[in-house]
């Protein structure tokens, strides 16, 4: 079981890889996440002219069809890069969930929007204390006419204070933690009654905590069916982990090779670092890990595009295996930089906080762990 | 767990916490000592402490130390590491303090010991050079003498609050040919001399706390030489011996980890499937801070029965070290989806941060203390070292 591109799968790949080679340069990033806004809408519209922003939806909507496959083969080269535009939020998730669950009427327009480059989007689905409990919803969504009237926080929205619009799980009928009862709604982010309080993220994003105060979302604007947002928003993880584990991938293949490059040129005590044999095996157990995160990510991959029904237990199971990997991968990777691996200056730190953002994203290993033990 | 105290040791433990209790500054309690407070704000205790006699337990008498025992210091540091007092700056009374007392010149001791007491002298650490890493006597920053001066041409790193300090103390090559470790001397450098200039290092939690410091035809009299010229390695080594020692922290570890279970309590509800993980990682990361706080006093007797641990207490700096990482790490993931948010330095003060108060610096925590098995001699480097002088490997 190795994943082997068609045609039209390698030349995606090599045209994300020469446009973020040429375009995006460990430097070229640094200077965006620097800047006011924290992203660039030129590389965004370049994303736009290279179809990625709708390479994973099927060919009706201009894509390349093989949704998941798609997502792994773009993330995997995102991750490479620690690229910080919100393609994951945008394509990934809310891209996904309107594929999934939108009328002929949202899937036609709000795609191709999507496509042309022209909104970005952010999947508020957290609250303070909901954890990565996706059925604790306590902003409310009350009808009134023809409108929804929402009330309540939703909290880590990442990608949210540069979105145009937001994905919003709030609560129909039910009790908070009751699995029914939870619905999805498209809202604009300079909505009347929505504020956001915005914050860096540890991996050079911007988030925010969302407050709705009386936001009136016209009946239209619900996604998918009233009551049933958490079986989508369940399947949306799902896939999300796929991308989120395939752009773990591409960061801890950069770390593995920065690090072993980095042994092999650094001297001490008169030799290189690698000659010291408790480095070596270091070095091996990094790539053992790696080794084995490719593996479940692939496997996840496939049993996603397959849409096997057991598919949810593997994909906590892939998140658990690439967060542990991940996270040893990049703390023995800082760890064999020494002093430089602390500095803010070398891309092993960068992707070392990618990764430990991409751990905690949708539920952290340990989370994930007891989530894989008690599924059927 | 406490040392079995005798009455008057305990005496002295009680005035010790009451002590802090009645005076450490309550603008010293900002969220992360480390990195939020100014020189001024950061020399605040140390004052306190020099008025009362207390800033230097390590030092004898005669120069200004308090004459404690070696329980009454081990007292002390307990005290001051459980009631989450920032320590007084290392690098002067822990590192260089010492060093002119033992190895210094009269003339030395008369003009650096007060002002290190009363902190009207900031020292740094002029001993990482890049590429040095571990291997400190790798030292390439040359001293050539010039009549009454060294002229002095180098680069150091990762020198720690190099951006406060009055002094570097510096370890300059003064003899190329022969053995790295033989042309190697001490050498107090004035800040203010032209040639040098500091460069800040940003890290990867976003904090400023270490320094690149170039050194450019930097002219140094003759009189700031520590000791004999090319015998600095030999008070270098001195100095590294009171670095290792102190790293056990337990408690700072205790403290975070009660921290930490006061964050699972509140964070992570029962029901939720990571619980128990939880629950069971800081029970084993407890049961590692109790191991070795009973070895920490274990050693203490030993010590003041006049056995000395030797390189058995790199097991400290190893252990000591895992040890906090752990519970950075759990205090991180503990925060759940607000992880992801980091302060931004060094004005974090005014920048908006989600979630409760507690979880604030726990993403820059978990960043910053990966530096603690790289610093003051990698982890690896303290494996080495019992190996070879404790296991005779």
């Amino acid at each position: 079981m190795d994943i082997e591109l068609t045609e039209d799968q390698e030349l995606l790949r090599n045209s994300v890889q020469r446009f973020l080679k040429d375009e995006y340069g460990f430097d070229d990033r640094a200077k965006i996440v620097a800047g006011e806004d924290g992203w660039s809408r030129a590389v965004w519209a370049k994303f736009a002219d290279l179809g990625l922003l709708a390479a994973p939806f099927a060919e009706e909507y201009g894509g390349l069809g093989n949704g998941p496959l798609t997502t792994m083969i773009v993330m995997q080269e995102f991750g490479r890069s620690l690229v910080v535009e919100p393609y994951f939020e945008t394509v990934v998730l809310a891209g996904g969930l309107i594929e999934a669950l939108g009328t002929d009427d949202q899937r036609g327009e709000l795609l191709a929007e999507i496509a042309a480059g022209e909104a970005t989007w952010a999947l508020a689905w957290a609250e303070p204390g909901s954890r990565y409990n996706l059925n604790k919803v306590s902003v409310s969504a009350d009808r009134s006419g023809d409108d929804y009237v929402l009330s309540g926080t939703k909290a880590a929205v990442i990608g949210a204070p540069w979105a145009d619009r937001l994905i919003v799980s709030a609560r129909t009928s039910g009790r908070d933690g009751d699995r029914d009862g939870v619905s999805l709604f498209i809202v604009d982010s300079r909505a009347a009654g929505l504020h956001m309080q915005s914050y860096r993220t540890v991996d050079g994003r911007r988030a925010a905590e969302v407050t709705l105060k009386d936001v009136r979302i016209p009946a239209v604007n619900l996604l998918g069916r009233e009551g049933q947002g958490v079986v989508a928003l369940e399947s949306c993880r799902d896939r999300g982990i796929g991308g989120l584990c395939a752009e773990a991938i591409g960061a801890m293949t950069e770390l593995n090779a920065a690090t072993l490059d980095y042994s092999k040129t650094r001297k001490q005590f008169g030799v290189t670092l690698g000659s010291f044999q408790v480095l070596q095996h270091r070095m091996v157990d990094m790539f053992i890990a790696l080794q084995e995160a490719v593996s479940l990510m692939q496997h996840l991959t496939l049993t996603l595009a397959s849409n096997d029904a057991h598919v949810t237990k593997l994909a906590s199971g892939a998140k658990t295996k690439v967060g542990y990997a991940a996270r040893f991968i990049g703390e023995q990777a800082i760890q064999l930089h020494g002093g430089m691996g602390m500095s803010d200056e070398l891309k092993v730190g960068h992707y070392f906080k990618r990764i430990g953002a991409i751990d905690i994203q949708f539920g952290d290993p340990a989370f994930h762990l007891m989530r894989f033990a008690r599924a059927a | 767990m406490e040392l079995n105290l005798s009455a008057e040791d305990a005496a002295f433990r009680d005035e010790v916490r009451s002590f802090i209790a009645e005076h450490y500054p309550k603008e010293m309690r900002v969220a992360n000592p480390e990195t939020d407070l100014t020189k001024e704000q950061s020399l605040l205790w140390h004052k306190i402490l020099h008025k009362k006699g207390w800033i230097a337990p390590l030092w004898p008498k005669e120069y200004g130390g308090p004459g404690w025992s070696l329980t009454q210091r081990f007292i002390w540091d307990q005290e001051t590491s459980r009631a989450g007092t920032l320590p007084p700056l290392a690098f002067s009374v822990t590192m260089v303090g010492p060093v002119i007392y033992t190895f210094g010149k009269e003339a030395q001791k008369a003009r650096f010991l007060p002002r290190i007491l009363s902190g009207e002298d900031w020292w740094c650490q002029g001993y990482s050079e890049p590429g040095s890493g571990s291997d400190l006597a790798s030292v390439r920053t040359k001293a050539v003498r010039d009549g009454d001066h060294y002229v002095v041409n180098g680069h150091k790193t990762w020198t720690t609050l190099a951006q406060h300090a009055d002094w570097i103390f510096c370890l300059v090559r003064t003899d190329p040919s022969g053995k790295p470790q033989a042309g190697i001397s001490f050498l107090l450098i004035d800040m203010k001399t032209p040639g040098v200039t500091v460069r800040p290092i940003i890290t990867i939690d976003g904090s400023h706390e270490v320094n690149d410091v170039f050194l450019e035809d930097v002219r140094v009299p003759i009189e700031n030489l520590i000791g004999e010229e090319n015998k600095g390695w030999t008070y270098a080594k001195f100095l590294l011996g009171n670095e290792r020692t102190s790293m056990a922290g337990i408690g700072r570890s205790t403290r975070y980890l009660r921290r930490l279970k006061d964050i699972v309590r509140a964070e992570i509800p029962e029901d939720d499937p990571s619980f128990a993980e939880f629950i069971r990682e800081i029970a084993r990361v407890e049961l590692d801070v109790l191991a070795l706080e009973a070895t920490e006093l274990r050693v203490v007797a030993q010590m003041s029965r006049g056995i000395d641990p030797g390189p058995a207490a790199s097991l400290f700096k190893i252990r000591g070290t895992e040890i906090f990482q752990r519970i950075t790490d759990l205090t991180h993931r503990a925060m759940g989806n607000y992880g992801v948010a980091l302060r931004e330095h060094p004005v974090s003060g005014n920048r908006f941060m989600p979630g409760p108060d507690y979880g604030h610096t726990s993403a820059e925590k978990y960043l910053n203390s990966r530096k603690l098995s790289i610093y003051g001699g990698s982890n690896e480097i303290q494996r080495n070292i019992i190996a070879k002088a404790v296991l005779g490997l």
